[in-house]
């Protein structure tokens, strides 16, 4: 019997400057991504709030991606360094809460790496897929 | 509660032919707020834009939702849209279900399914939306343009013939760049200094024009319409005001074995030098690494024999802070390195040369005063290959070449050839190609000529090996229109070397926060409708700094990116981006932590009078943005820990409303 794979929901946050830009050129060059991924617009990445993300995982977001300029390169000279700090210890906190690790990433993608946005976004919807729906956080008031 | 009106676009068949556009706009018409919802083939058409107009007029909208291609494609016009309608331009949100969704899933039922999500996210947002009214800044009537090469100079010539300041910042001693080493030109084999130099001496004679040759950028702070730069101008140990340029000191210096690089190194020039004859400013620069006086405090020849008495040993760099309105790169490219390629054996022998040194040697003014003699033993070479390609289209081999195709080399490897057939007709010229591309006008007329005419032989093949043996350059190559391998004699070989952007672009792209593609070269704001901007307002491209580029085309980017810098510097006020931060001041409790994140120094902190319920008042410090230094980064509203600053147009609770709506 062969099992149908699981399609997870991913939030992806993208940086304006470089990221969105980048998903942008991704669609120009029309390279193919999960349709699971759903892009939300932020003008730096460390506009994102933990508050997002633990939002998003407890409406029932099995994956969460945040996605910034390169280091050195931050449209606002410093940003994505507040970026890396900040997930950082979110991450190891969610991993103790029970999100795995693989369910969150953060990567540099610049304006001109439409191709590494696309790759980027098969691989982790590919890794999320695998571990299957994520129910630790998710507030069961939410569910549909 | 608003009144939201969602307009989809179709794009023609670019988003209607993977999602069901009537689908979309019948979904998204009972989401919360919305009252009107239609779908139209191009709603960036005129057409478009005047349904959006009447539907906000005949609804009485108070926001509205376009699904159609990207925010950073048309977000600006159906702003303006808005506004022609009456309708505040922030009360506008894009679902992008062109480039993040019809273009990037395939099948119908899932793009659709997609499509209605993000225009659900943005619905959410844009009922949490308020109307914003951006501040305005002044603009500092003064542009910078960094490099001075062709780029540079037709840039600086074009401003400041609209009357405006400019500044030309250029490492080098001198200005006129990589054009200035050039012999002649092609395709019309002009004379490159006969059309350069004329150029040069505009710029040094044009008041609105300051030249800071031997400097630097060093720092970049501010914003569009308020740069405030600083600039270390070197010390060149000779007073530039007072220098007159005749060369006595460059003649008289006993330091004579230091390697000339405006002759990349193929003959020596004194440690006190003017680069050129027709250097500009025409001024002595005395090489610090060099310079015996300098480095052992005796000798002082060129202060003897300097009769204006320009030299001054005691020299400092100096730091200069400059304010500008725009900023212009050009800082252009050079040739990469040979030393990883040693199948050609350049490090080898001195008979294997790039192009450009091929260039110094056919010039009047270089190394063997314009006649081809083989570096090594100064004789007349008979046989010289040529080999295109050296680094370039070089997909395989990432680690030592580019993956992209440097475009001029085709056409000067012609140049090169058919100069050398017309001045030395008994010299055998080969050049080994891959393919030849002379997309441009009269280049494949000047390549065919080269052929026809002058008898060059064209070899389709790549040159595998060059070995020196005795005082030839054995050439080991392939014919693959033949289909055989080929040993030619060499008595020069000149490598058509990829062509990269300079080393000083990536420092630069990081203080003026422009943004770089993969090769380093500076990416433009659109491809192809914004090729002469970078995405980061008040900074403009000219040249090679954004790609490979002949003459002509740098000059006519050049002269663009003057239009552009004209166009910004002609305004008194600037509208600024109204999505800043906020705080709250009820809610701030004074701990400095946004302060402390601000890359800006846009917050403060103020003592602020509260009233209290009681009627009577408190003191209490609490942050304060100052709106026209925000630049809306929002990273210190992750920072406050009580939760009162916020960002407009990015609020949490606009951004965290798309995500219940995503996750719905």
């Amino acid at each position: 019997m062969q099992v149908e794979e699981y399609k997870p929901l991913i939030v992806a946050f993208c940086c304006n400057w470089c990221s969105y830009a980048g998903a942008d050129l991704a669609g120009n060059n029309r390279l193919a991504y999960p349709a699971d991924v759903k892009i939300i617009r932020v003008p730096c990445s460390c506009r994102v709030n933990p508050m997002f993300i633990l939002r998003a995982f407890q409406r029932g977001a099995d994956g969460v991606i945040l996605c910034g300029c390169h280091p050195g390169d931050c449209h606002y000279t410093s940003g994505n360094y507040f970026t890396r700090r900040r997930m950082a210890l979110l991450f190891s906190m969610l991993d103790y809460l029970g999100i795995e690790k693989e369910r969150t990433r953060v990567e540099w993608v610049s304006a001109a790496e439409g191709a590494k946005f696309a790759a980027t976004m098969n691989d982790f919807a590919q890794t999320v897929a695998k571990l299957g729906k994520n129910k630790r956080l998710e507030d069961l008031r939410c569910r549909k | 509660m608003q009144r939201i009106g969602v307009f989809v676009c179709w794009c023609g068949s670019n988003i209607a032919g993977t999602v069901d556009v009537v689908a979309v706009s019948e979904a998204l018409k009972n989401e919360p707020g919305v009252v009107f919802s239609t779908n139209y083939q191009y709603m960036c058409s005129q057409a478009g834009q005047n349904i959006i107009i009447d539907a906000i007029k005949e609804h009485n909208l108070t926001g509205i939702v376009v699904c159609s291609c990207s925010p950073r494609m048309h977000e600006a016009t159906f702003r303006k849209t808005a506004a022609a309608a009456g309708l505040n331009p922030y009360m506008v949100e894009i679902a992008n279900i062109r480039e993040q969704c019809s273009w990037v899933h395939k099948e119908m039922p899932i793009g659709t399914e997609k499509a209605i999500i993000l225009g659900k996210a943005a619905i959410a947002k844009v009922n949490l939306n308020a109307p914003l009214v951006p501040g305005e800044s002044p603009v500092t009537k003064r542009a910078l343009v960094i490099g001075g090469g062709i780029a540079g100079i037709q840039t600086a010539l074009d401003i400041a013939e609209a009357g405006y300041e400019v500044d030309i910042v250029e490492k080098k001693p001198t200005i006129g760049g990589k054009m200035a080493q050039i012999d002649k030109t092609f395709p019309t084999l002009d004379c490159a200094a006969c059309i350069l130099t004329p150029k040069m001496v505009d710029v040094a004679q044009n008041e609105k024009i300051k030249i800071y040759s031997y400097s630097e950028v060093t720092e970049v702070n501010g914003f569009v319409g308020n740069y405030t730069v600083k600039i270390n101008k070197k010390a060149r140990y000779v007073k530039e005001d007072v220098c007159t340029g005749c060369g006595l000191c460059t003649e008289k210096c006993p330091m004579k074995k230091v390697p000339n690089e405006f002759n990349l190194g193929m003959d020596n020039r004194r440690a006190i030098y003017i680069p050129f004859a027709q250097a500009v400013p025409k001024v002595a620069t005395i090489d610090a690494n060099y310079c015996t006086m300098l480095k052992t405090g005796k000798c002082g020849v060129c202060s003897k024999v300097c009769t204006a008495g320009a030299i001054d040993y005691t020299q400092k760099d100096e730091v200069i802070e400059q304010k500008y309105g725009a900023i212009v790169v050009a800082t252009g490219f050079n040739p990469i390195s040979m030393d990883k390629f040693d199948e050609f054996a350049y490090n080898q022998s001195k008979d294997v040369i790039t192009s450009l040194e091929f260039e110094r040697l056919t010039n009047a003014a270089g190394p063997t005063a314009g006649k081809l003699l083989r570096p090594s033993d100064g004789k007349h070479p008979h046989t010289i290959v040529f080999v295109q390609c050296v680094g370039s289209r070089c997909s395989s081999c990432a680690e030592k070449g580019k993956e992209y195709c440097s475009k001029i080399c085709c056409m000067y490897t012609a140049k090169h050839a058919m100069l050398t057939r017309d001045k030395y007709p008994d010299t055998d010229v080969y050049v080994f190609y891959i393919d030849v591309r002379t997309p441009g006008k009269a280049f494949d007329e000047f390549y065919r000529r080269a052929v026809e005419e002058y008898g060059v032989h064209y070899i389709k093949g790549m040159v595998g090996k060059v070995s020196p043996e005795g005082d030839k350059l054995m050439v080991r190559a392939s014919d693959l229109l033949a289909n055989k391998q080929l040993n030619i004699e060499a008595d020069l070989v000149v490598l058509a070397a990829a062509i990269e952007p300079d080393k000083s672009a990536r420092p630069l792209a990081t203080m003026l926060t422009a943004s770089m593609d993969t090769n380093d070269f500076f990416t433009e704001a659109h491809p192809k409708l914004r090729p002469v901007e970078s995405p980061t307002a008040g900074v403009f491209l000219s040249g090679t700094c954004q790609g490979p580029k002949d003459i002509p085309e740098t000059v006519s980017q050049a002269s663009a990116a003057a239009a552009k810098v004209i166009g910004l510097l002609s305004k008194d006020k600037l509208t600024g981006n109204p999505c800043v931060a906020q705080s709250d001041e009820l809610m701030c409790n004074g701990c400095s932590s946004c302060e402390r994140v601000c890359p800006y120094g846009a917050i403060s902190y103020v003592d602020k009078e509260f009233r209290m319920p009681n009627r009577t008042t408190v003191v209490r410090r609490v942050a304060s943005v100052n709106e026209a230094v925000c630049q809306g980064c929002g990273c210190c509203t992750v920072a406050c820990p009580s939760g009162a600053m916020d960002l407009k147009g990015f609020a949490n609770k606009q951004i965290m409303a798309e995500v219940d709506a995503i996750c719905k």
